[in-house]
């Protein structure tokens, strides 16, 4: 076993950065998609969807529809009820600040009496092929009554707006808040001066490269229903599918979630299109197949953020933060999303602290809905807004201060020796160095050079400004226990089978799940260094419920920590295994048997056993300890984590802005984050590039807009701006990790670090470019219209003015 | 997409007859917008006459124009000595089309005929004063754009080349949607022999236009100094989520400007 406190880097093993071993089959076109699975005598869903964002089901006349070519079954809302299938669940359950539940209005897998928005699925019609599917439907005769919407928060908040669901007054899911109200509001009483911002978190569509898709299927001889899908977490969507909506038991249904190209959060979800083709496949008794297409992805995967926010920081005349008070609107879209609760609260608020001494917090969160396309976790879920409005909040603190915007952080950073630290918002940061990532990233961005570049800008008539983010997360989610206190209806540990075959090469089975993120390279390193096997000996298999034991999935950069830490207790199994077979053949005390570099050694002698040899022994036992062990080599964790996760940094970035258009370029970005353990320094950077590219593309370009009756006008890749390589610069990655103190790996994860501590570095940038404009704050994304009518309405002003 | 019958005639005449012969036919020329209007389902053709059979790809100089075959490529246009040499101004245009693919598919007389408000090619075509010759006609450039998606052409009127008469300089700049990368706005500058030409692109809410304003300041002076005070109503621009009437009609000094100094 390689020792993780003196690290070695041996090949393929942590620290090294062998290329991906998954990239051939995906770069060679070899991927096995869902869309890329056909099952014999299958037909294909397509389903009716609403093209208006509220109003009544006055009546479905599906005859026209049924006699069409091709046409296998229609079902509508109707059909479902009458089969009395559940809607989709919300995992995860809030209450508010009276102690009243969140209120969780169904969500049928086709909509019953009413559509809540653009996308709200009427009818699922089943075809031979896709197109006559699509013909079929539209001979649909569908009379629905229009009704009012509501597309944003403030307009569903408003006194006599038109209510999405009967059940929730006034639109609001929860009303929730966390923190010491009275603590703060004295803490305000003593502030010298208040920093106030009010921050809108733009809402985001996901939009993975590969679009959505599932195929239900069923053997009526077993029994089995079988469900492939795009899934972060096959065994998630079948505790809820099975249990939730369909009542199969596990035993009975096998989800599938093969090669995923992309989830970014959105495929964590239990969607009612994996419902619908697993339930319909069983009527028909035939396959059933639905490929999502991109424009119907806009408008049905969950959007990410939708945040509107108002803050106010206190404080002292040293510039110390005295207290945080905190008031957040969270969409929620039409429907409660999988995960939606925790985002705004759980995964947002108790960051609150970031990564300074604040002493009193106070956070309050509304959830509304709205008549739009729920809004769940997407990469960074909830860290990306909180860190976004803190890092904004302490900029205008600074200017507010007269301070300096390093000094003001400085000031106000939780030194190394006080960790462990406990927050005022619940969560106990176990390690950190924010000085160090700071350092690290000024020197490499070239903080204090950055006037004389701003001088040089100015004479080729650009604006150029820097910024930075100093920020800290919550990952590694989550431990169970604490999950479950705060709301959480599952579990959040993770499983790991390692199976080392007779021959000594090794398959690991793990209830994570890659989808980008190259998990089979790097799981497989982390097992090829503590077994000391070579790296191409070791496999790593996901996406199987029908293979692996168990599993939480993939989310809130959770896969190493708390995956990988599941297989390092079960490899520490099969090493003590493996330690008892040497003893024996080698004729020594267990305790004697040492396990280092692929060997088992007698302490202070050359006697040793290769790994290879004890798995040959373990099931080929003829000379074998059989009263003490069992033969084989095959062994099972579950890891639940001690606590969350905290990795952090510092992120700055420099842009110029073009006066007379407004374009903002990216002259520079730096990214030094603190992730703990690494095991693959070129995934690590690959995941950093691919975070912060996304927070750019927050920051400046992406943004879904509804228009008043709940239309999406930014329903295709012709109106919503996804960040393209001209978009962005070079990143420079770096790390300066202190390891986490309570998982054995000291990992802390990297998935969401680029997406959470980038948009407000781009911001601050901005804002800094454009200081001689008097303008304080500039909400994403900064397109170049925004920044323009900001130039356009007032010549420069000095700053002293 | 909806089924269709599909032709693909390798005469001009056949594929004339056609498209005279069905209302509902339509002609595919590169297919870069006509494809996925057809997968979306927003159009029903009854045929799809595909004109990659006419043999009309192409770039040639005839006196002191420059003639280009209407299925030639955005990147034949794009790559064209003959194009850099005698309007380099319409190589710089269609190597911005798009992406690679759209311009290895793309055509001239495809993007002429579609008249999408902010393609590129027409406000070329406008501001060289360049002929359409159609299978049936020579239409000038001033009477063959008549707004947003709308042009002189008859339903079963071919494109077959494009005449541009060479001009003493010109330059093209765009302001590309951020999204979709079509021209946000998009101003093609031209000395020719008439005097200043600009016509404008992406910006406008009835499609390509010239600008007389801007003309007539550069026949004074062609320098974009000339253009400074020249302003732009912001009646004639069009507004959408990515930018307003006045942010158009701000980018359209700018772009004019820009386009001005780079011309050659």
């Amino acid at each position: 076993m390689n020792d993780l406190s003196n690290p070695v880097i041996i090949k393929g093993g942590i620290g090294d950065s062998p290329k991906r071993t998954e990239d051939h089959r995906f770069l060679s076109g070899k991927g096995r998609y869902t869309d890329d699975i056909n099952r014999p005598g299958q037909a294909y869903a397509y389903f009716k969807r609403s093209d208006v964002a509220h109003g009544v089901i006055k009546s479905i006349d599906t005859a026209a529809a049924a006699a069409m070519p091709g046409v296998v079954a229609i079902y509508t809302g109707e059909d479902i009820a009458k089969a009395g299938i559940g809607g989709v669940p919300c995992g995860w359950q809030l209450h508010s600040k009276d102690g009243s539940p969140m209120v969780e209005p169904p969500h049928p897998i086709l909509a019953q009496g009413k559509v809540r928005y653009v996308g709200d699925a009427i009818a699922m019609v089943i075809a031979e092929t896709t197109e006559q599917a699509k013909d079929a439907a539209e001979a649909l005769v569908i009379d629905i009554e229009s009704l009012p919407a509501v597309s944003e928060m403030r307009a569903a908040t408003a006194p006599g707006a038109a209510l999405v669901h009967d059940a929730a007054a006034g639109n609001i899911c929860f009303d929730w808040h966390i923190g010491d109200k009275a603590a703060v509001d004295a803490a305000f009483a003593t502030a010298f001066k208040v920093a106030r911002i009010d921050v809108v978190n733009n809402r985001l569509i996901p939009n993975p490269m590969e679009p959505r898709a599932a195929i239900g299927d069923f053997d009526q001889s077993s029994g089995e229903h079988t469900l492939y899908t795009t899934s972060q977490n096959p065994h998630v969507i079948r505790l809820l599918m099975g249990a939730f909506v369909l009542q199969i038991p596990e035993h009975k249904l096998r989800v599938v979630a093969p090669d995923v190209g992309g989830g970014f959060g959105a495929k964590i979800f239990h969607y009612i299109e994996e419902a619908a083709v697993t339930w319909a496949a069983a009527q028909i008794n035939r396959p059933v197949k639905w490929t999502c297409g991109r424009g119907e992805a806009f408008i049905t995967d969950a959007h990410g953020r939708d945040h509107i926010t108002h803050a106010e920081l206190a404080l002292a005349e040293d510039g110390k933060f005295l207290g945080l008070r905190v008031n957040t609107m969270a969409n929620m879209g039409a429907y409660l999303s999988t995960f939606a609760p925790s985002v705004p609260t759980y995964l947002s608020a108790t960051l609150l602290a970031g990564v300074y001494t604040t002493p009193a917090i106070y956070g309050e969160v509304k959830a509304v809905f709205t008549n739009t396309v729920p809004v769940d976790a997407y990469r960074g879920a909830g860290r990306p807004e909180t860190t976004f409005l803190l890092e904004r909040l302490v900029d205008v603190a600074a200017k507010e201060m007269g301070m300096d915007r390093v000094a003001i952080r400085r000031r106000n950073f939780i030194p190394i020796d006080a960790y462990p630290y406990q927050t005022p918002v619940a969560l106990m940061y176990d390690s950190g160095n924010h000085e160090a990532t700071l350092a690290r990233c000024m020197e490499i961005a070239d903080w204090n050079g950055f006037e004389a570049r701003r001088a040089a800008a100015a004479k080729r008539g650009k604006l150029r400004g820097i910024g930075m983010s100093t920020y800290l997360e919550a990952c590694g989610i989550a431990p169970s226990a604490v999950a479950g206190a705060l709301g959480a209806r599952a579990g959040l540990y993770e499983v790991a089978n390692v199976r080392v075959h007779p021959t000594g090469s090794v398959t690991v089975f793990t209830g994570t799940h890659s989808h980008g993120q190259g998990h089979e390279t790097t799981f497989a390193q982390l097992v090829a260094d503590q077994l000391g096997v070579p790296f191409e000996s070791v496999e790593v298999v996901h996406g199987d419920t029908a293979k692996i034991p168990f599993g939480m999935g993939t989310y809130g950069s959770r896969s190493l920590a708390v995956g990988g830490s599941a297989m390092v207790k079960a490899m520490d199994k099969i090493i003590a295994k493996g330690k008892k077979i040497a003893a024996h053949l080698m004729e020594a005390a267990v305790d004697d048997i040492e396990f280092k570099d692929g060997k088992f050694t007698v302490a202070g002698t050359d006697k040793s056993k290769s790994f290879a040899e004890i798995a040959i022994t373990a099931y080929v036992p003829h000379n074998y300890p059989i009263e003490e062990v069992e033969p084989g080599l095959d062994e099972t964790a579950f890891y639940d984590p001690k606590n969350f996760t905290f990795p952090g940094g510092c992120h700055i970035c420099e842009v110029e802005i073009d006066p007379d258009t407004g374009v903002v370029q990216l002259i520079g970005f730096t990214a030094v984050d603190d992730i703990g353990r690494v095991i693959n320094p070129m995934i690590v950077h690959g995941q950093v590039h691919g975070g912060v590219t996304q927070g750019i593309g927050q920051a400046l370009l992406e943004h879904a807009i509804y228009d008043e009756t709940g239309q999406l006008l930014s329903g295709s890749l012709m109106d919503y701006t996804m960040p393209r390589a001209d978009n962005v610069v070079n990143i420079h990655v770096g790390t300066e990790s202190t390891l986490c103190t309570h998982n054995p790996l000291g990992a802390k994860g990297v998935g969401e670090v680029g997406a959470i501590g980038s948009p407000p570095a781009v911001i601050n940038a901005v804002v800094d470019a454009l200081r001689d404009y008097g303008v304080s704050h500039i909400d994403m994304p900064a397109t170049p219209q925004k920044i323009w009518s900001i130039i356009n309405a007032g010549a420069p002003r000095m700053a002293a003015e | 997409m909806y089924d269709f019958e599909y032709h693909k005639p390798g005469a001009i005449d056949d594929a004339v007859k056609a498209l005279g012969a069905d209302a509902e036919a339509k002609a595919l020329a590169g297919g870069m917008t006509f494809i996925p209007v057809l997968k979306q389902r927003l159009a029903k053709p009854s045929a799809v006459v595909d004109l990659a059979g006419l043999g009309l790809t192409g770039i040639r100089r005839e006196g002191n124009a420059l003639v280009i075959k209407a299925m030639t490529t955005h990147r034949e246009v794009a790559m064209s000595s003959e194009v850099a040499s005698a309007i380099p101004a319409l190589a710089t245009l269609a190597g911005n089309i798009g992406d690679r693919q759209v311009r290895y598919r793309g055509t001239i007389g495809g993007s002429l005929a579609n008249n999408d408000p902010s393609a590129c090619y027409p406000s070329a075509v406008l501001a060289l004063g360049a002929t359409i010759v159609t299978s049936r006609r020579r239409i000038a450039a001033a009477d063959y754009f008549q707004g947003m998606f709308t042009t002189a052409l008859e339903p079963d009127e071919l494109i077959t080349e494009v005449s541009f008469p060479i001009p003493e300089k010109a330059a093209y700049a765009k302001f590309p949607n951020p999204a979709s990368r079509y021209a946000m706005v998009g101003v093609f500058v031209a000395k020719t022999a008439e005097g200043a030409r600009v016509a404008v692109t992406g910006a406008g809410n009835d499609g390509v236009f010239r600008h007389a304003a801007m003309e007539a300041a550069l026949d004074q002076s062609f320098t974009a100094d000339a253009l400074k005070d020249v302003t732009t109503p912001e009646s004639l621009m069009n507004g959408d989520i990515h930018a307003g009437t006045a942010y158009r009609a701000h980018l359209v000094g700018v772009m004019a400007r820009r386009a001005v100094m780079a011309c050659k």
